[in-house]
């Protein structure tokens, strides 16, 4: 059954915060992962999943669904856990989460077979390109799904990433949108200071995409937001989505040192209380 | 032995692009990504054809990678050709991650194979793409020895293979000796010449080295066998193994370099299961230069006069023992 979009902003953010239990809980139980790229992106997919996105669950491989590419690999147990409150596949399931044998990797890999998984993806800089590929198979087929892939702003560094942003307005994907995670934050810092990605929206304005900004936990701006792509512009369009790493665990929130740190056991029911109180 | 006739000299970057046409005629799900120089890797032909299946991408092989991997997702079987050093090792990770561990049915074509690129020289030179293709999980390696050749393997990797695919060819008209009748099949050598002394395995232009190489040994009253190994992984162990049991020496000859390509893929498997000596010509360790391809062949001992030698000088020891 194709799933029915939700419009109320606070459902959506009720399922933003199961998928955030999920993430810490599944971190918690693997020992290692990202965090804070995951609970910052929780708002983003809860409403791309639930709200954006045209699927169905129980036909993962439906020809007519809305392709969404995870380019950042690195932040799959949002994706996963998405995934299993969407219904694609048991909750209990994300306890697996890095183990061996396990359908959820620590990069998304198609081979394993986890069902919702458009792209094995992980290293930085690729999921642009392949989203423009399936963007332009969609228009040569006169297909109406999209393309919605998800970029890090540290992933931005990778030049790989332009000469794909380059490709997909000189081919007029109107149908492809690109969703950066603006947290500012990267592996060693803020990433203007690691290499510097302002001005941001003039970059993307000069490579002849539509430019929307928005803040990426407000699901009432971000449903606006959504609902205002011109797709038949005949311009891809970027969201630079601003988010806070960590968001929803006011003791980790903006710290860059839990990009790739999960929590301990006792953190994690702490993280958890926190989250269930709001 | 005359088995093989050039029937006159064609690029085998030719043989490609006639085999991409014909696969592009037949099935509406083949496509092209150009990265500007589709004249000189042979897929202008497709283009002109084409053109609504035909997807310019600028100098970009790294997105042309990329988005030859999302076309093959949503089902469509794109051929991404450029020259060799830049499809193997520009792109190598987005090779490596969207298209082989996705395991998609992506053909690449690597052109500019060898020294015989001539003039161009080192940079333009693809001299390492098998070792580096070749150590990929999922991957097709082809290497095909004439434009016969590789417009039979172009269009059968286009329609029969499944997953990554990429195949390798030259600029410069070579002999083109096979003919479209002669059966093949991707995974398995060729034995294109008998001979019990010592067996030649060679791979591209040098095959018609080889060929001629044996003829000129066995003026001499020493056999050669000829192996053609068109398709280089998966590897065709039983045609090397019986070559090593029954003719206890080889050659490999391949215009690549010696280290990770056809020389060291025969040795894996004649070290595991039955060692022989064996003599690799190919690259030393060395980029190529400019120079027309003939002479660049010689200077770098990538030759049928090359093979004789080391066959004579292998020969003598085997003798000896």
């Amino acid at each position: 059954m194709v799933v029915k979009a939700i419009s109320d902003p606070s459902l959506l953010k009720r399922a933003a915060d199961s998928i955030r239990v999920s993430i810490i809980q599944s971190l918690a139980e693997a020992g290692s992962g990202h965090l804070g790229g995951c609970l910052d992106l929780a708002d983003i997919f809860s409403l791309l999943y639930f709200s954006i996105l045209n699927h169905d669950p129980s036909n993962p491989q439906w020809e007519e669904r809305d392709r969404l590419v995870l380019s950042i690999g690195h932040v799959a147990p949002v994706l996963y856990s998405t995934l299993a409150h969407s219904g694609y596949f048991p909750v209990e399931e994300l306890l697996t989460l890095r183990k061996l044998g396990s359908r959820l990797q620590g990069h998304p890999g198609r081979e394993h077979g986890l069902p919702g998984i458009e792209l094995s993806a992980g290293s930085l800089g690729q999921g642009l390109s392949v989203s423009v590929g399936l963007a332009m198979a969609a228009k040569m087929d006169k297909k109406v799904w999209k393309v919605f892939c998800i970029l890090g702003d540290g992933e931005l560094q990778e030049g790989s990433v332009w000469e794909a942003a380059m490709a997909a307005s000189h081919h007029k994907l109107d149908n492809l949108v690109a969703i950066i995670d603006r947290n500012g934050l990267q592996i060693d810092g803020c990433t203007e200071n690691v290499m510097q990605l302002e001005p941001l929206q003039k970059k993307w304005n000069s490579f002849n995409w539509n430019v929307f900004e928005c803040d990426g936990h407000d699901h009432h701006q971000m449903l606006k937001t959504f609902g205002a792509i011109p797709y038949n512009s005949g311009r891809p369009t970027v969201i630079i989505a601003h988010t806070i790493m960590g968001k929803g665990v006011s003791s980790i929130e903006g710290d860059y040192r839990w990009h790739g740190k999960a929590p301990s056991g006792e953190q994690a029911m702490e993280f958890i209380k926190e989250i269930a109180k709001e | 032995m005359v088995e093989f006739v050039n029937r006159g000299n064609k690029a085998t970057k030719n043989g490609f692009g006639e085999g991409l046409l014909a696969a592009g005629e037949r099935n509406p799900s083949v496509v092209a990504i150009g990265a500007d120089i589709t004249f000189s890797v042979g897929v202008n032909l497709f283009a002109e054809r084409f053109p609504e299946r035909f997807i310019t991408l600028g100098i970009a092989e790294q997105n042309c990678t990329g988005v030859a991997a999302g076309l093959a997702l949503a089902g469509k079987i794109p051929v991404f050709s450029t020259y060799g050093v830049f499809a193997s090792l520009r792109s190598a990770d987005q090779i490596r991650v969207s298209v082989c561990y996705n395991n998609l049915h992506v053909i690449i074509g690597g052109a500019h194979a060898g020294v015989s690129v001539g003039p161009d020289g080192a940079t333009h030179q693809a001299l390492e793409d098998i070792a580096v293709m070749r150590v990929l999980p999922n991957m097709t390696v082809l290497s095909p020895c004439d434009a016969t050749q590789t417009y039979l393997l172009t269009l059968a990797a286009i329609e029969k293979l499944q997953g990554p695919v990429y195949i390798r060819f030259g600029r410069e008209p070579m002999p083109d000796f096979t003919n479209e009748k002669m059966p093949f099949e991707i995974g398995k050598a060729q034995v294109l010449h008998d001979g019990s002394d010592l067996t030649i395995i060679a791979t591209g232009h040098m095959t018609w080295e080889a060929l001629q190489a044996a003829a000129l040994l066995e003026s001499i009253g020493i056999y050669a066998r000829v192996v053609n190994l068109h398709t280089i992984k998966p590897i065709d162990e039983e045609v090397i193994i019986k070559a090593a049991k029954e003719t206890g020496l080889i050659i490999t000859a391949e215009e690549h370099q010696i280290a990770g390509g056809l020389g060291s893929a025969v040795a894996e498997i004649v070290s595991k299961y039955c060692p022989v000596r064996i003599e690799m010509i190919g690259m030393r360790n060395h980029f190529g230069e400019s120079g027309n391809p003939r002479e660049l062949m010689d200077k770098f001992g990538l030759s049928s006069k090359a093979i004789k030698q080391a066959a004579l000088s292998l020969f003598k020891n085997k003798e000896k023992k």
